[in-house]
This record gives C-alpha cells, sequence and structure tokens, in this order.
C-alpha cells in the first residue's frame, strides 16, 4: 500500500507541474490543485498507514496497548484541505476577472508587469 | 492578567478589530477610525510584549493549556518580539497613511478589514513555536495579501496576481510537504521538540533533504535567489499603502522563518547548509542590485532593493556568528522601517504626478521639500550612509564578515551597497532635482489637499524617517539589543528549556515510537 500510494503522490507531482508548464492559466490552476493535492497524500502517506486500529485508549490505561493509526497527520491534511480550497477558490476567481480584463487566458501575453 | 496572556495580544488585538470593521463595513468614517485605533492598540501591546520579553526572558503560552509538544505553543522571544513590535509600528504607519490615499470604493471593499487580517497572520506567524501552525498564519498572511494584492482590480494588479498567487501557492505546497516528512522522520511539529530530536537524528541525509525543502519554502516566501522572480513582478501594481505594508513585513516573515529554521532546527551539518545560505544571499544582493539598476519607475526601483537587501539578512545568518547575526537583526530592524517609508514616500510622488516612471517626473526638491527632506534621509539610510542607520546595519554585518574570514562576501556587499547608493541617487537626481518635464501631469487636487489629508501622508514618513535617524544616532541601545537578540538565537537551549520546561517528551512508551523506527 505505501508504493502504490508512493507512486500515486510521485504521478500527481508530476502532472501538477507539467500543468503548470502549460501556457494556458486554466491549466496553471489545475496543476497548482493537484500539487496541493500531491502534498496531501503525501502528508498522509508520511503519517503511516495503519488498516483497522482506531486511536482509542483502552479504559483505564493511559497509552493504546497496539500499535494504532496516527490521527494527526490526517488532523494536518483536514486543515491543509480547507486551505487549498479556499485558495483554490480565489484563483478561479483571479483568473475569470484576468481573462474578462485582459482578454487572453495564455500566460505568454502576461508580460506588462515584469521586467 | 498575568505576562503569558500578553503573547496572544498581536494576534487577537488584529482578530478583534478585524469583527468590528466587519460589522461596520457599511460607514467609511467608521472604517477610518477603527483601523487607525485597532492598529494603535497593536502597536502599544507589541511594545508591551516587546518590554516584557526585555525584562523577564522568553515567554511561552501554551494555547488551552495543552503541555508542549502536544499543543499548540505560542513562543516570544526576543526575535520575535522585534519583530511583531516593527511590525505594529508600521502597520500604524500605514493606516494613518492609507486614511489620504487609499480610495474610498476600496474601504468599501475591505481594505481595512484586510490589513488587520493580514497583520493577524504577521504576527502569528512571529510568534508560533509550531511547524504546521507556522504553514497556518502563513496561509491567513497570503489569502489577505492575495486580496489586498487584487483589490480594486486593475490590469496590473491582475496580472501580477496571477505570478505572485501561483509561486507563492508552490512555496506553501512545498512547505506542506516538508511539514509531511518532518513528521514522518520525527514524529513531532513542536519546534523546541524538534530541535531537540534533530540534534540526535541517526540519519544525516534525512536532514539534509529537509533542511533544503524547507529552504526552498521559506526562500520562495523571503525571496532569495532564484525564487525572487514573484516580488518584482507584482509589488509596483497595488495601492502604495498596500505596496508599503507588503515591503516591509511579507518578505521578512520569509526571512525569519528562515533565521528560525537555519539557527534552532538545522544547525548540525554547517558546512553544507550555511555555506549554501551564504552563496545565496552574495546571489541575492547582486542580482537584485543588478535589477533595480535597470529599472526606471520609483516602485519598481525599490522593489529590486528589496530582494537586494534580504541578501544582507541571509548573510548574517549564513555567517552563524554572534556578530553577524547581531547584524542580521540590526539590519531587519533598518530596512523595515526604510523600507516601508520609501514606498510610501514614492506613492506620495506617484499621487502627484500620476505615475512613478521617473521621466515624467521632476522638480519635486522644490516643490516638496519636506518630501525631499524624508526621502533623502530614508535613501542615504538605504544606502549605507553615516550616521544613519543602515550604515551601522552594514558595518556589523561586514565586521561579522571580516572576523569569519568570508572576505567574498564582504566584498560582494559593499559593491553592492555602493550599487544601492547610485540607484538611489538616480531617483533623487530624476524626480527631486531635475526640473519638472514639459509634459508631466501635475495632480491639481493633490495640491489643493486639506491640511488633515497632507498630515496624514506626511506624518508617516516624517515619524520613519525620524526613526531612521534615531536607530543611527542611538545606534549603541540598538546594537545591544541586537547583540542580545543574536546569543538567545545561537542558545539553543534557552529556547528549548522554555517551551519544554520538563525536557524531551521522554514518557512516550515503546510501543508508539516502534512505528517510526522501519
Amino acid at each position: 500500500m505505501d508504493i502504490l500510494l508512493a507512486i500515486t503522490v510521485g504521478g500527481l507531482y508530476a502532472a501538477g507541474i507539467y500543468m503548470m508548464l502549460r501556457r494556458n492559466v486554466v491549466k496553471l490552476l489545475i496543476g497548482l490543485g493537484l500539487l496541493s493535492h500531491a502534498a496531501n497524500l503525501l502528508l498522509f502517506t508520511a503519517g503511516g498507514l495503519v488498516r483497522g486500529r482506531v486511536p482509542v485508549v483502552p479504559d483505564g490505561g493511559t497509552w493504546p496497548l497496539v500499535i494504532v493509526a496516527d490521527p494527526l497527520p490526517q488532523a494536518l491534511i483536514l486543515t491543509a484541505i480547507v486551505i487549498s480550497f479556499a485558495v483554490l477558490a480565489f484563483a478561479l476567481v483571479l483568473i475569470y476577472r484576468t481573462y474578462q480584463t485582459l482578454g487572453t487566458e495564455d500566460l505568454d501575453e502576461l508580460k506588462a508587469t515584469d521586467t | 492578567m498575568n505576562a503569558q496572556a500578553v503573547v496572544i495580544l498581536p494576534i487577537a488585538l488584529p482578530l478583534a478589530t478585524m469583527v468590528m470593521l466587519l460589522l461596520s463595513l457599511k460607514s467609511i468614517p467608521a472604517q477610518k477610525l477603527i483601523g487607525v485605533v485597532g492598529s494603535a492598540l497593536l502597536l502599544l501591546s507589541t511594545a508591551t510584549l516587546a518590554w516584557l520579553v526585555d525584562r523577564d526572558g522568553i515567554l511561552v503560552l501554551q494555547a488551552g493549556n495543552w503541555p508542549a509538544p502536544f499543543g499548540i505553543t505560542l513562543v516570544a522571544d526576543r526575535l520575535s518580539s522585534i519583530m511583531v513590535l516593527l511590525a505594529g509600528l508600521m502597520v500604524f504607519a500605514v493606516s494613518v497613511y492609507s486614511l489620504a490615499s487609499v480610495d474610498n470604493s476600496r474601504v468599501r471593499f475591505g481594505f481595512h478589514p484586510l490589513i488587520q487580517l493580514l497583520l493577524m497572520g504577521v504576527c502569528g506567524a512571529f510568534l508560533t513555536g509550531d511547524l504546521f501552525n507556522l504553514y497556518v498564519w502563513f496561509e491567513v498572511m497570503l489569502i489577505a495579501s492575495f486580496v489586498l494584492l487584487t483589490l480594486g482590480g486593475e490590469r496590473g494588479q491582475l496580472e501580477g496576481a496571477i505570478k505572485y498567487v501561483t509561486l507563492n501557492l508552490i512555496s506553501s505546497a512545498v512547505f506542506l510537504a516538508a511539514i509531511g516528512v518532518i513528521y514522518a522522520a520525527t514524529g513531532t511539529l513542536n519546534m523546541a521538540d524538534l530541535a531537540l530530536k534533530l540534534r540526535s537524528f541517526p540519519n544525516e541525509g534525512t536532514v539534509s533533504v529537509l533542511s533544503m525543502l524547507f529552504l526552498i519554502a521559506f526562500g520562495t516566501k523571503a525571496a532569495v535567489f532564484p525564487l525572487f522572480f514573484w516580488l518584482p513582478a507584482s509589488y509596483h501594481t497595488p495601492p502604495v499603502a498596500v505596496s508599503a505594508i507588503f515591503a516591509g513585513l511579507l518578505t521578512k516573515v520569509g526571512v525569519y522563518s528562515l533565521i528560525r529554521a537555519f539557527t534552532l532546527l538545522f544547525v548540525t551539518d554547517l558546512e553544507f547548509t550555511h555555506n549554501l545560505l551564504l552563496l545565496i544571499a552574495g546571489l541575492t544582493m547582486v542580482t537584485g542590485v543588478l535589477g533595480a539598476m535597470a529599472q526606471n519607475e520609483v516602485r519598481r526601483i525599490l522593489s529590486f532593493h528589496i530582494v537586494s537587501q534580504i541578501g544582507y539578512m541571509v548573510m548574517g545568518l549564513a555567517l552563524f556568528t554572534p556578530l553577524a547575526l547581531a547584524g542580521t537583526v540590526f539590519y531587519i530592524i533598518h530596512h523595515i522601517v526604510v523600507k516601508t517609508n520609501l514606498f510610501l514616500i514614492g506613492g506620495v510622488v506617484e499621487q502627484r504626478f500620476r505615475t512613478g516612471r521617473l521621466e515624467r517626473i521632476g522638480g519635486l526638491y522644490r516643490s516638496a521639500p519636506v518630501l525631499a527632506t524624508v526621502f533623502f534621509l530614508s535613501a542615504m539610510s538605504l544606502a549605507g550612509v553615516p550616521p544613519l542607520s543602515g550604515f551601522f546595519a552594514k558595518l556589523t554585518l561586514i565586521r561579522g564578515g571580516l572576523e569569519a574570514e568570508r572576505y567574498a562576501i564582504v566584498v560582494a556587499a559593499l559593491v553592492v551597497s555602493l550599487l544601492t547608493l547610485f540607484s538611489m541617487t538616480k531617483i533623487w537626481s530624476e524626480a527631486f532635482w531635475k526640473p519638472p518635464p514639459g509634459d508631466a501631469v501635475t495632480d491639481v487636487s493633490s495640491r489643493n489637499r486639506s491640511r488633515t489629508g497632507r498630515a496624514c501622508l506626511y506624518g508617516p514618513t516624517i515619524l520613519l524617517a525620524s526613526i531612521t535617524v534615531g536607530i543611527g544616532v542611538m545606534a549603541g541601545p540598538v546594537m545591544n539589543a541586537s547583540m542580545a537578540t543574536a546569543e538567545q538565537l545561537l542558545d539553543q537551549n534557552a529556547y528549548i528549556n522554555a517551551v519544554l520546561p520538563d525536557g524531551p517528551t521522554g514518557q512516550v512508551p515503546a510501543v508508539s515510537r516502534e512505528r517510526r523506527s522501519p
């Protein structure tokens, strides 16, 4: 399972970066989305995969007695998903407004503010 | 109220101010009043915090009373308290300035609440002692800066924003990945706990990979070579008040994080990490200043100078001696004040002529002598002319470089300093000395501006310029504070003991450790 997820993460990173290198702003945005998914999955995989062991401390004990799933990475991912959702929603509006104002979706034509 | 509670104030106050501002969004006078009063309160609270930290040492607040490393820790050491104090000062100056420079439609769309949100993110990033929490504050700061950057929706703003948003999101994704890997490697995200665990970490390769991931993430935010391209492409597009606060604070959050990461966490392989930082510092200085020389617009020149000066700050960090780190701290103090002020002054110039292009402006020495004086003081300070603040900052860094026998970086720093002087002189002679060109548009409305309007524009610039002079005149006390900060940064045990008074987390039973050592 670890290896499968590692390949998935790698694939998502590759696809995300490839999309970001395209000239179309919509593809750029899709690339950003894929990149944040890749980071989330990486966090999930790196946190350790444990199947079907809930992190519950038995009655009267202070520590779980068996190896349990670490809930922290999942909490982190949840936060990161919320953040990336908000940021991507903003970016969608941004590229729409840019398209309306500048009349182009080609990144190569957005050069006026460059140096 | 006990001393620890003050640590939360620089985060809680902007939040409270923002809520009040959002509730009164319909009334423009209320927006302006609450914005300025909230910023003044923030300045007051940050000054109190700085005073307390100076008196009592490192202040730690465990959120919800969860002991570290399980809860979220807020830590105010000397560096953090100086940074939040500067943030409070800048937001106060910019809030006052914005009264006369930001148009009513932007105020109606939430300029003031966004500034407060930005400050909450910035102060949170300075005060947190937890890596994931740092990521969250970065995002708070970023989303506020995205909206501030695009507020108004002008062509240039939208175009600059696409570049700014893209590169900052990439850096956030790298940061998040780095957090995932560091958690997998050590099982903690509390910085003090991490510092302890990374010290005795068996696998050096993993630590190197981690340090590089953080270098890319924080380096992009700090705009170091070769990751700075978003900065000059976007900082000159929004209204001046926004550019000024960005110029003063946002890149410094990146620099602060770099300092934190490379004085507390990644100090085991100095040969590799800090030599790389030194190379980056030199290249950042040189490319930044060369970029600035090629520009012909006030704010574009100043934007490139931010990049160049980030190099000086990283230089002190890379040399990693007490004196050099003190130079970095001094430089940050000097830079935030001077850079914000130069942007504010550039804004007044742009308002008068409705452009910042050097060939279309001129004659300001005659028509605005006060403005000319504050510009001259700030520009000379930026270039490092004695007895202004920049001179002592650069002097300390260069002494640090000579002591460490890193002559190449010293030469680079001196040459870049000279080139900075050249490019400041360029603005001076074009905008202030040259007679105004025949086709110059002068904004009549700015001449007839009310007394209060002028006071709002000039007041903050005069305040910041006098602080620049003040730092130069009172260089001794500022130097002592920087030196104490540097020594505190190099004494990692003080930080660790303040956060983890009961020593490292040894009580974790073998069961939950096992999984971490495959």
